[in-house]
């Protein structure tokens, strides 16, 4: 099943889907009025674009309706699709081997089971990948990824709870380079990104990679949860003021949220997303493409 | 991001409005979209916004707004009185089966934290005397078990588990085994899933069913968006809610979801998780949180904590030498240690109206300066604390090498302290001229 279909699928699940929504809105407005505008500015709120980039969208389109002379619903509808799909930064996760990357986010988003899946992602296409257990924090964080690490066929190097996550990552970094792995993946314990300490400790965390392995392409990868309101913007921001994030995993996109934070976040920061999770096994992160998303969604 | 305060953006609107004597409905309208505008920023649903405006303009339009001086001031008095209202009216808590064995069961979302959560529950029941039973119900995420143990064995909590078996089976041996070892609270951890997950929603009925829980508690991540509205009204019209818990609260979210799921379940929100550590779990107020959606910081929280850090009797005194300026270092570092003791300073900050995280953003908020300052006044001898005049270049680098700090810190910390001892004196000199002002909290204003 292709990218598309398991997207569609994922977020057809829905009962209340904005997909449909959106189409319902366009099929029954055969002319483009004012309050279908609105409600079509409503549709994009509920779908957490947030009040911000809605506007700015919604400013775009009636721009375009008025210059183009755009009337059929259809060509609203597709001079919305463009406009969304300017949004986001066109870059793909480049691996330049030997590469670690640094995988962060506020807890609960989803790190380590994206971990897993990418680690899963990396090995088909004959990566050699290690593991660090880096979220040494949470009670029983290192034997989820170990579990991982089992399901997926990769090594994972673990401390003890508790311990210093630089002192693993250390050690992952020498075991990689012994082992001569071609990607070190590092689960980091979930932090709030107002926590001033935690995100110092995540810098530490990156300068070790900058010091000990300097050869090393270094990549954050930011994870965010596909249900996560207008937070996701101060989360992105900060994580990227603190690592430098390259790019983004969106995670639970098969619930009911929509992940309009996505284009959010790619919008209004800069950021491309990189990955999208649909699903909960194994084989359910995928490369994202946001041509490919907002036809999806819209 | 776009609202630091919904106070400082209605009186930008009604500022153009002043001298007009009165508000016609639309000036109330123009207000009202502020208001919708700040409660969609702080994530609240669409349509509960749409509800609440509705409610809110039909008041404001009325005679209150138009007749008052300050209609601003009004229309957010209106606003969070409307919010608080619908948020619940009073605090709910925890309902205790008279005879037995209470039992609840934590459900909601993969990684709103229910483990964690039930930690927290746990450990709040054990200092009220109670003696609850931890059940490992998460069978299927890796290492679920084992993290509901760590919990526990750092909580000196019982866990039950039985392995990767099937829950329904795990929750009635838990009763059982709790009923032998007179355990009177039963805290299932279930596993975390996504709503649309039948399967899964009919395992969590099964329970349900065969156990019979008190409360069912739905634990819910505070920074999740629009839908929120659609979890909650799952698993409420699924599994009958009796409450909510909201968690990761001492971020920098607004939490609209708190108002979303209240909103559609009509369910109480019973605790809020504002922390890492398993004491972190605190009793939801509904004003308070009415408060942080719209901006306008957490007074009362702020207020509790200044009264239950702060000893009164040393306040007293400490005014008493506000006022006779024999304030010296070693009542600054009284002072220290008495806001270390109501919590980090960001948490503080994030408390007082019109501080929003944004705002902070030039200021260093660095923990470290006050383990700094501290030191640095430790290694001051008692004399030098009580007249810093003395402390002279000498004195100065052996204070220096004692804190472990260099001679700049030092410096700095004796400059600021003389300016804050002159800030002092003019304002107790100015007091002494109007009639006698009372500062209940004087420290929080260095």
């Amino acid at each position: 099943m292709g990218f598309f279909d398991k997207l569609k699928i994922g977020l057809s699940k829905t009962r209340n889907n904005f997909t449909e929504k959106i189409d319902n809105l366009f099929k029954f407005a055969k002319k483009i009025d004012e309050e279908t505008l609105e409600e079509l500015e409503e549709l994009l709120i509920m779908a957490d674009v947030g009040v911000e980039v809605t506007q700015r969208l919604m400013e775009r389109l009636r721009e375009r309706i008025k210059d183009e002379n755009l009337k059929e619903a259809d060509e609203v509808k597709k001079a919305l699709k463009d406009e969304m799909k300017q949004f986001f930064p066109k870059t793909r996760m480049d691996l330049k081997p030997p590469s670690i990357i640094l995988v962060v986010g506020v807890n609960g988003v989803g790190k380590t089971t994206s971990i897993g899946k990418l680690a899963h992602l990396l090995k088909q296409q004959d990566y050699k990948v290690i593991l660090a257990a880096g979220d040494t924090f949470r009670a029983a964080a290192a034997e989820q990824l170990e579990i991982w690490g089992q399901r997926v066929g990769v090594d994972v190097i673990k401390h003890q709870e508790g311990s210093d996550p630089a002192s693993v990552l250390f050690d992952t970094l020498q075991a990689g380079k012994a082992r001569k792995a071609d990607v070190i993946i590092c689960d980091t314990a979930g932090r709030l990104h107002t926590k001033k300490n935690l995100m110092e400790e995540l810098k530490k965390l990156y300068r070790v990679c900058q010091k000990e392995y300097p050869e090393a392409q270094i990549i954050s990868l930011l994870v965010i949860d596909a249900t996560t309101g207008q937070n996701a913007l101060n989360q992105a921001k900060l994580f990227k003021e603190t690592v430098e994030i390259s790019g983004v995993v969106i995670t639970k996109l098969d619930g009911t949220a929509k992940g309009g934070i996505a284009i959010a976040v790619a919008g209004q920061l800069d950021i491309p997303i990189w990955f999208i999770g649909i699903g909960e096994s194994i084989n359910d992160l995928h490369e994202f493409d946001s041509d490919v998303f907002v036809d999806a969604i819209l | 991001m776009a609202f630091d305060s919904l106070s400082q953006k209605l009186g930008e609107v009604f500022k153009k409005l002043r001298g007009k004597g009165k508000l016609s409905e639309s000036d109330v309208k123009q207000a009202m979209r502020e208001v919708k505008l700040a409660l969609l920023e702080a994530d609240v649903n669409f349509k509960v916004v749409k509800n609440f405006i509705g409610k809110i303009s039909e008041r404001a339009v009325g005679q209150e707004v138009m007749e008052s001086l300050t209609p601003g001031q009004q229309v957010i008095k209106i606003v969070n009185e409307e919010l608080t209202n619908l948020m619940g009216a009073e605090q709910s808590k925890i309902n205790f089966s008279p005879s037995g064995i209470t039992i609840i069961m934590l459900i909601g979302l993969q990684g709103s934290g229910k483990t964690t959560t039930c930690g927290k529950l746990g450990n709040l029941f054990l200092k009220q005397g109670k003696r609850p039973l931890l059940v490992a119900a998460d069978v299927y995420r890796p290492a679920a078990i084992k993290q509901l143990q760590v919990v526990g064995e750092k909580l000196d909590l019982p866990v039950f588990s039985l392995g990767q078996q099937n829950p329904v089976d795990i929750s009635k041996a838990a009763l059982e085994h709790a009923k032998k070892h007179g355990n009177d609270v039963l805290l299932i951890d279930t596993a975390g899933r996504l709503h649309i997950d039948n399967e899964l929603m009919d395992e969590l009925n099964n329970i349900k069913e065969v156990i019979r829980p008190d409360e069912i508690l739905l634990v819910v991540d505070s920074m999740t968006g629009q839908d929120a509205v659609n979890v909650a009204e799952n698993f409420n019209n699924e599994l009958n809610l009796t409450g909510i818990i909201l968690t990761k609260l001492d971020g920098d979210t607004r939490g609209g979801a708190a108002l979303s799921v209240k909103a559609v379940t009509g369910c109480p929100i019973k605790y809020i998780g504002v922390g890492e550590k398993l004491d972190n779990l605190e009793p939801f107020y509904p004003d308070r949180m009415a408060s942080r959606i719209l901006g306008m910081g957490d007074v009362l929280t702020l207020i509790d904590k200044a009264t239950s850090a702060i000893d009164l009797e040393k306040a007293k005194q400490m005014e008493q030498k506000l006022r006779t300026q024999t304030f010296d270092l070693n009542d600054f570092l009284e002072q220290l240690t008495q806001i270390k003791k109501m919590g980090s300073l960001d948490q503080i900050l994030n408390m007082i109206p019109g501080f929003s995280s944004q705002k902070l953003k030039g200021v260093d908020l660095d923990e470290k300066d006050l383990v700094h300052v501290e030191a640095i006044i430790s290694s001051m001898t008692f004399e030098e604390r009580k007249n810093p005049v003395i402390i002279n270049g000498s004195r100065r680098k052996r204070i220096a090498a004692g804190s472990g700090t260099s001679i700049q810190e030092v410096n700095r910390l004796l400059k600021q302290y003389e300016q804050t001892r002159k800030m002092i004196k003019r304002v107790t000199d100015m007091d002494k001229g109007r009639k006698k002002g009372r500062s209940k909290f004087p420290f929080i204003g260095f």
